[in-house]
């Protein structure tokens, strides 16, 4: 089997040493096993941990190579004898295919092959839910960018030119681009209701009925959809890909392929940010085609522009809330009507409106509630994951919502919330109990309620101040140098998220870890190697499963073995779910280790233990009540965004971010913070910059000109304020962290620029036309 | 048609068969040197950011054709060890994939700027797009990196 031309990833210098807090501090802390007094010999427990064990921050053991440029993303890798393939899309987004003529390609020297349906070896469609989304497109394409031919050549300009030759005759036909209608026609991939209790729209003293929408946005990761196809001379292949679930992609592939799983080694190739957009396959069945046809290692890489097309997006939404609350502002009622846009295919829309439906109200106490949520099938652009999945859409809404009963009623939007925040023993629309925190925490004598506890937090953290004499590049407009202070208004909101962690509704969701224990040959030390399938998106995952081992082992070194499917499945790096669910897997593995390591020398030879982890098991919605135990964990985000507003240009600066986040145990604070800061950026995104623009199902702005992400002149300073509130039943207490800021920043923004220009903003991204038309004198 | 460059120190040579060919696309698909990414190819997220004769450009930008006898540096030549070492221990790196870009524009800011003020950092990284970590701990490791050079200097 050809060994790529360089080396591949998980680098080997991710081996211990490197595991030092920067400051070399924490070389000694609690003992684990204990076996207290007995003088250290190298191949017993020491029952030490040494430093960069769970809690500390050590340096991330692909650091350096990712700061000397050594660490190879999959577009770096390269293969003696490599062909490049590049991808044939439809111009239209609906339409039937009469013909395909790939003669002319075929003919344009250095072309080594041309592949359309007819040529897919086995089965026709794939999908992570359901197997809808066609390889290549079979007689119709039903989305702009749908791949319908896929091409070899000697280099990737030829194969572009090449795929320009393919002559493909189109009947086009008219595309269905309304969600509304389209659910109304029947045509949605999941409708999801939630039904408790009777809203009676009599019964509240103040009703709020809006209507709200979200954007499309795009993960946008700087790392482009690439990887290599390697034939191994028998029929199998060798996939160097960078996803988010190997083994999801293998169960795919594999079928389309043709092939047995067993003849395809799926290894992880570097990953450039993934958020979602790396969960529904990409490159991989396409070159795998085309390597299999060939015969040759064949690359694939997009552009951007294809990149936009290429990977699914965060759902657009349209929904109509309404709220009533009694005098006090405590909520009576809540209803409903959610639309998401799934897009042509499938991908994950059914799992994010179950997200949608059951997190709709938000972390509030309601006793009435009618939702009802639908994911449309249309030839908008396939919808599916992105960070905050399904949770996005409905906190915009319904923390709009509350800020509106907190205006009617002169509440403080904090009291608000504080007023209807739930708490430990109460239940969530689905009917699901608030059980994951510590009963002995009660308040006087009221249950413990974790979203009272954030929101007090922010007593003490005052709202920044407005700098006399300001700068023009800390106002909105910066150095465009569009004002001097003249139009500029101040405003401050809040934005409280709600998200579940780790998959629901019933899936059995599961990860694997290896652990190893044995002595260096060299210099007779102990050293822990892990092997799983966890993909390192960025979030340094690999870095905590160094440190979980350092912790349950007492070991120093620590070697990560590379990610790929002879490992068993480690799950998604997605839901928020990988420390839990890993993390919980490698600690399992280490614990039974360790235990198998009492009593025994490693110099006898080593030892080696495997487990499977499980998060609690959990229930399906109930189709017509939405009732059911459908989460594992909850988690919550509290942000505070504080704006200046140009109200004559309708400029915003977002002048500062304030989070509270519980994370019911930091096992890496600098990673913690990286995922808060990161998260409440990507919300900033969508607050006020992101969106994919779609008119008639043609995307207007594949690219990073016109599709705009925060830079650092658009992102604030972000103060973080991190709770560490434990959930008994999670390892080490831990709740996932790294979507819950992405959902509470958004309406946060948004809330401070209603409060800056008394706008009532119902739709994100907020466009300086929305801010300078209708705007209050 | 043949071009010689100087890459972080050594002199290699190229052979061109397009006019338009990027030195990105000769620095990666040419050369092999893959530290440079390349997320746009159309000037807008720096993460291909090379000094050229000292100047930071955005190689998918810049013709190789332009580039006969000149002098670039990439990740890898055109940073000091405290900067490196402050993105690792800072936390300024998640993916990555920025990393090699941001890493050129903080070297080139810091041979101006020894010691910059945060307006001063975000104006000059303003062209190099992060989409993981919300950039403040970029600029922590500025700062920490800025300190360090300082405490080198005689
Ligand atoms: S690749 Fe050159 S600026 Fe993006
Ligand atoms: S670290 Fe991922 S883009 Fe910057």
């Amino acid at each position: 089997m050809p060994e790529p031309a360089k080396t591949p990833t998980p680098p080997p210098w991710a081996a211990g040493g490197v595991g030092r807090a920067p400051d070399g501090e924490a070389a000694e802390r609690v003992p684990v096993a204990a076996p207290g007094g007995q003088p250290p010999t190298r191949g017993v427990p020491t029952g030490r941990v040494p430093g960069g064990g769970v809690g500390d921050s050590p340096i991330r053991p692909e650091a350096e190579s990712k700061v000397n440029g050594a660490f190879d993303y999959a577009s770096d890798l390269a293969f003696e004898g490599m062909l490049w393939g590049h991808t044939l899309r439809s111009p239209h987004p609906r339409a039937l295919i009469r013909s395909i003529d790939t003669a002319a390609a075929l003919a344009l020297p250095g072309v080594a092959a041309v592949l359309t349906a007819a040529d897919v070896p086995g089965k026709l469609h794939y999908g992570l839910i359901e197997a809808d989304q066609p390889v290549l497109a079979p007689g119709e394409v039903n989305y702009q960018g749908e791949p319908v031919a896929v091409v070899a050549a000697e280099t990737l300009d030829l194969a572009r030119r090449a795929a320009e030759l393919v002559d493909v005759a189109y009947e086009v036909l008219e595309p269905r681009c309304d969600a509304g209608e389209a659910v109304e026609a029947g045509e949605y991939f999941r409708y999801q209701p939630v039904r408790l209790g009777e809203p009676v729209t009599a019964d509240a003293a103040v009703v709020i009925a809006r209507e709200y929408e979200v954007g499309m946005q795009d993960q946008a990761p700087l790392g482009p959809e690439s990887g290599v196809a390697v034939p191994t001379g028998d029929g199998g292949l060798v996939l160097h890909v960078a996803t988010q679930w190997l083994h999801s992609d293998l169960e795919q592939i594999a079928p389309c392929l043709g092939l047995a799983p067993e003849r395809i080694h799926l290894a992880m190739a570097g990953i450039g940010g993934a958020f979602g957009a790396r969960e529904d396959l990409s490159v991989q069945v396409h070159m795998a085609m085309l390597a299999l046809r060939t015969g040759r290692p064949v690359k694939m890489m997009y552009d951007r522009a294809e990149s936009f097309l290429g990977h699914v997006h965060r759902h657009p939404a349209r929904m109509r809330y309404e709220h009533g609350a009694d005098q006090d502002g405590r909520l009576v009622y809540v209803k409903a009507h959610i639309v998401l846009d799934g897009g042509a295919y499938a991908s994950t829309t059914e799992a994010v409106v179950g997200n949608a439906a059951s997190l709709a109200v938000g972390p509030y106490k309601v006793g009435h509630v009618s939702i009802d949520a639908w994911g449309a099938r249309t030839n908008n652009p396939p919808c599916g994951a992105m960070r905050g999945f399904g949770g996005v859409q409905t906190c915009f809404a319904y923390e709009s919502q509350m800020d509106a009963i907190a205006d009617a009623l002169g509440l403080d939007p904090l009291e608000v919330r504080r007023r209807n925040a739930l708490a430990q023993g109460d239940k969530l629309v689905n009917g699901q109990v608030v059980d994951a925190y510590d009963p002995t925490r009660a308040v006087d004598g009221q249950p413990f309620s974790p979203l009272r506890d954030l929101l007090d937090r922010f007593a003490d953290i005052p709202v920044p101040p407005i700098p006399a004499g300001r700068d023009i590049v800390e106002l909105p407009g910066g150095t465009g140098n569009t004002t001097h202070g003249e139009g500029v208004r101040r405003g401050v909101g809040y934005g409280v998220g709600l998200k579940n962690i780790c998959y629901s509704e019933g899936f059995d969701d599961y990860s694997t870890a290896r652990v190893r224990l044995e002595l260096d040959g060299a210099t007779g030390e102990p050293v822990a190697y892990i092997h799983t399938a966890a993909a390192e998106v960025g979030q340094g995952h690999w870095n905590l499963q160094t440190q979980i081992a350092r912790t349950e082992l007492g070991v120093e070194r620590v070697v990560l073995l590379p990610n790929d499917t002879k490992a068993g499945s480690a799950g998604s790096s997605s839901a928020s779910r990988q420390s839990y669910m890993t993390g919980g897997a490698v600690k399992a593995a280490c614990e039974a280790v360790r235990d198998l390591w009492q009593g025994r020398d490693l110099d006898d030879g080593p030892i080696e233990a495997t487990r499977v982890f499980r998060h609690r098991a959990t229930k399906p919605m109930d189709p017509v009540t939405g009732q059911g135990d459908s989460h594992v964990q909850l988690a919550l985000c509290v942000h505070r965004a504080t704006v200046d507003v140009d109200v004559e240009l309708g400029l915003v600066k977002v002048v500062d971010l304030t989070c509270v986040q519980d994370v019911g145990k930091a096992l890496n604070p600098v990673a913690l913070e990286g995922q808060i800061h990161g998260g409440s950026a990507q919300g900033l995104g969508l607050a006020v910059m992101e969106e994919i623009v779609t008119d008639g199902g043609r995307v207007r702005n594949a690219s990073f000109t016109d599709y705009l992400i925060p830079t650092i002149l658009d992102t604030p300073p972000m103060r973080l304020r991190i709770v560490e509130n434990a959930d008994p039943e999670a390892p080490y207490g831990l709740r996932g962290a790294g979507e819950p800021p992405t959902l509470s920043s958004t309406p946060a923004i948004v809330a401070a620029i209603r409060d800056a220009t008394g706008l009532p903003l119902t739709r994100v991204p907020v466009r300086p036309e929305h801010l300078t038309v209708r705007r209050p004198s | 048609m043949r071009v010689t460059l100087h890459v972080d120190g050594a002199e290699l040579a190229a052979e061109i068969d397009r006019p338009g060919e990027s030195l990105l696309s000769t620095l990666r698909d040419r050369l092999g040197l893959t530290g440079s990414k390349n997320a746009c190819e159309q000037g807008e997220c720096g993460s291909c950011t090379v000094l050229l004769d000292g100047a930071p450009v955005c190689a998918c930008l810049v013709a190789t054709a332009q580039c006969e006898g000149r002098e670039v540096k990439t990740v890898v030549g055109a940073v000091p060890r405290p900067v490196r070492d402050a993105f690792v221990q800072c936390g300024a790196v998640q993916c990555g994939f920025c990393t090699p870009g941001l890493l050129v524009s903080v070297a080139d800011l810091l041979e101006r700027d020894p010691d910059p003020g945060d307006a001063a950092i975000r104006e000059a990284l303003a062209g190099n797009l992060c989409r993981c970590t919300g950039y403040e701990k970029i600029i922590d490791a500025v700062h920490t990196a800025a300190a360090t050079l300082a405490g080198e200097r005689p």
